[in-house]
């Protein structure tokens, strides 16, 4: 995507942030188009957090230039914060406080009222819940309710930082049916942050995807697993025994892809006709007898592999 | 929407921070039973007339014989004015005098018989404070001079037991006593002022800062201010359902203590709320520069406690800080608290009004206003 474009509605622009021991977030450059959902992919400490609040106004950036619908913090902080939407990592509300009451004092922030509240009880699916104090919701209630909080304004823009980490998958599904019906209606437009590659795929239209500081590869969920090597995922074990290290020795047509564990392996091979047999008889050759072996459609986790040589997750 | 108060937000956060504050059952507890609690039980301790019980040795030998230790000067006055009792258990003394006096409190002296070496390792135990040797045909006492209870105890007995020495110490003449028991110059006079304006600092300094620091922990804070709200306002609100629930507390001991111990207002009762409300502000103050940048809630119960704890132990609140060596009174006297319960204490015994509060009152705005407005540029909301 083009940064420059006008018709982007979050334009980053060679943003940087340095902490006293680590560069957080190195030159990083992406732009969100109006009405699009945008998900920041990376493992833990990949800088995601701290660029999404730079966005969101939280944190400054020491150099770079961030604009949300034409506007910069600098002189439209009020402006800026009455059409954004936020949910921050791991918020804590007033415990003692019940969900209609918590939901009615940040609505008074935006000098909305109890419509609103209701409104936005049903869309977090919040009915049962609306007189329960804060301290006695579920995790997952607790996330509807953080997003419920950031939906309170009818925000043109969308923040969220790691809306379901931490949560069962079906309070994840919970919060992804809210955010699919927003999507659908097409006058939001969202920045998340998540480690979770299907979040990533099922809710945005655009993945970029992050490590150490930097974007190493951003598209539509399609074209990033598009396969523009041509190459394919086959996984494998061995039996009875674990992959060895030393597996890998050069002059192979193939690349193997131990994991840490040493559970499993991948090879990457372009044309399976003629790779497969030489793969096979490669193991033979070493003495090493295949238990299990799948050939299967590449997904983010195996690009975030064949990007930094790590999981995602790991 | 840059008007400077937005009244819809202001009102509904101070209900949020009042909900938040009655739904803690230890709230109820903690800021009004407890200080009332505090207050009946020293007042009580102070204000009863005092029971006096002393422990003395009277030094006898074993080569006394029964018979001549009767005609000893101390002896003989024992045997008049008190019970001899076996020496048996359950009780473990040989006399007991009791004596009874409306004015100061009633007496009661223990006297042990002992032997000289016995009685003075007792009197290092502290078990006897003075010991009487009459075995020489004229009564000594013995005792530390330093420790001034057992100078009094001397001075009570030597008085009692008619010995001249005694007069010489102003006890017995003719000079009538008069005890200090109107309203005004007893302890519970003195404690409950001490108790209404630490009330107010502890609240203060527990409740705003805390509760702040926490919400910074929580990212409440943050959270909070990534909205259109005015930050100021939310500190505003904080500060609002605070002092609002310090007059409330300040009213219930007041009455209980008027009701329990005829506590009277001599002064102003406008000057009163006036001095109380100002000193409200320069806590809620300090409170807010306090906790206007950690978001550790250990280092802010540091932080708080080096507010606190130097002005409970200086600012003459159970105790009268006179005591305190001279140097040291210029700096006592301007502590924030020490200001406000002097003040406090001036209108409730001394019949202070305005003029007399003025100037503490304009000291302690002007403080908080300087804290809070410090704190407010330092203010770490994220």
């Amino acid at each position: 995507m083009d940064p420059l474009r006008d018709d982007y509605i979050i334009k980053v622009k060679e943003v940087r942030k340095s902490f006293k021991t680590v560069q957080a977030v190195k030159g990083v450059s992406m732009a969100l188009p109006a009405g699009k959902f945008v998900a920041l992919l990376g493992p833990n400490g990949a800088g995601k957090t701290t660029l999404v609040e730079m966005i969101e106004g939280i944190q400054k950036p020491d150099s770079g230039e961030i604009v949300i619908a034409g506007m910069k913090w600098k002189d439209n902080e009020d402006e800026l914060r009455r059409i954004i939407g936020i949910s921050l990592q791991e918020t804590r509300f007033i415990d003692k406080l019940r969900v209609t009451e918590t939901l009615l004092l940040f609505a008074s922030f935006f000098g909305l009222g109890k419509k609103r509240v209701e409104e936005i009880i049903e869309l977090a699916g919040l009915q049962e819940k609306r007189k329960s104090y804060v301290v006695n919701l579920s995790g997952g209630q607790r996330q509807r309710l953080a997003l419920g909080l950031a939906l309170i304004n009818k925000p043109s823009v969308l923040l969220l930082d790691e809306p379901t980490t931490g949560l069962d998958p079906n309070a994840r599904h919970e919060i992804w049916d809210i955010l699919k019906r927003l999507r659908s209606e097409g006058n939001t437009s969202m920045i998340l942050t998540t480690h979770y590659m299907e979040e990533a795929e099922t809710l945005c239209d655009h993945i970029i995807i992050m490590d150490s500081g930097v974007i190493l590869k951003e598209g539509s969920p399609e074209q990033l697993l598009e396969n523009e090597s041509g190459e394919k995922t086959v996984e494998f074990t061995l039996d009875n025994m674990l992959i060895p290290p030393d597996i890998n020795q050069p002059g192979m047509p193939f690349r193997i892809i131990r994991e840490a564990s040493g559970e499993k392996a991948r090879v990457m091979v372009r044309n399976l006709d003629t790779e497969i047999p030489l793969f096979l008889s490669f193991l033979k050759e070493k003495g090493l007898r295949i238990k299990h072996m799948e050939c299967r459609r590449r997904t983010l986790d195996d690009l975030f592999i064949s990007l930094t040589g790590r999981r995602i997750n790991e | 929407m840059n008007n400077i108060l937005r009244p819809y937000q202001l009102l509904q956060l101070t209900k949020a921070f009042s909900l938040e504050l009655l739904r803690e059952p230890g709230v109820l507890f903690w800021g009004i039973l407890f200080p009332v609690l505090m207050a009946l039980g020293l007042g009580f301790a102070f204000t009863k007339k005092p029971v006096t019980l002393r422990k003395v040795a009277v030094i006898e030998t074993a080569s006394h014989a029964d018979s001549s230790v009767k005609s000893l000067p101390f002896h003989k006055w024992l045997e008049i004015n008190s019970i001899k009792e076996a020496g048996k258990k359950p009780v473990d003394y040989s006399w007991k005098a009791e004596f009874k006096d409306n004015q100061l409190g009633d007496y009661i002296f223990l006297f042990y018989r002992m032997e000289w070496d016995e009685a003075v390792v007792m009197l290092k135990r502290g078990t006897v404070s003075l010991m009487v040797d009459d075995s020489g045909g004229k009564t000594e006492y013995h005792f530390d001079p330093l420790n001034s209870e057992a100078h009094l105890t001397y001075m009570k007995l030597a008085a009692l037991a008619g010995d001249d020495s005694a007069s010489v110490a102003g006890v017995r003449p003719q000079s009538s006593v008069r005890p200090m028991t109107v309203p005004g110059t007893r302890y519970i006079d003195f404690l409950l002022p001490g108790l209404i304006t630490m009330g107010v600092m502890m609240s203060c300094m527990w409740g705003i800062s805390y509760g702040i620091i926490e919400k910074r922990s929580k990212k409440l804070l943050r959270r909070m201010v990534a909205t259109p709200l005015k930050k100021s306002h939310l500190l505003m609100a904080l500060i609002t359902v605070r002092i609002v629930m310090n007059f409330i507390e300040a009213i219930i001991l007041l009455l209980f203590a008027m009701l329990v111990f005829d506590v009277k207002i001599q002064g102003s009762i406008m000057s009163l709320i006036a001095l109380y409300f100002a000193g409200n502000v320069a806590f809620s103050g300090i409170a807010v520069f306090v906790s206007s940048h950690t978001s550790n809630t250990e280092v802010g119960n540091g932080l708080i406690n080096v507010v606190v704890m130097p002005m409970m132990v200086l600012s003459g609140i159970f105790f009268s800080y006179q005591n305190f060596p001279d140097w040291s009174l210029p700096v006592i006297r301007n502590l924030p608290l020490t200001i406000m319960t002097d003040g406090v204490r001036s209108i409730f015994n001394e019949g202070a009004g305005f003029n007399e509060i003025f100037l503490p009152a304009a000291i302690l705005l002007v403080t908080g206003t300087l804290f809070f407005a410090a704190g407010l540029r330092i203010f770490k909301w994220h």
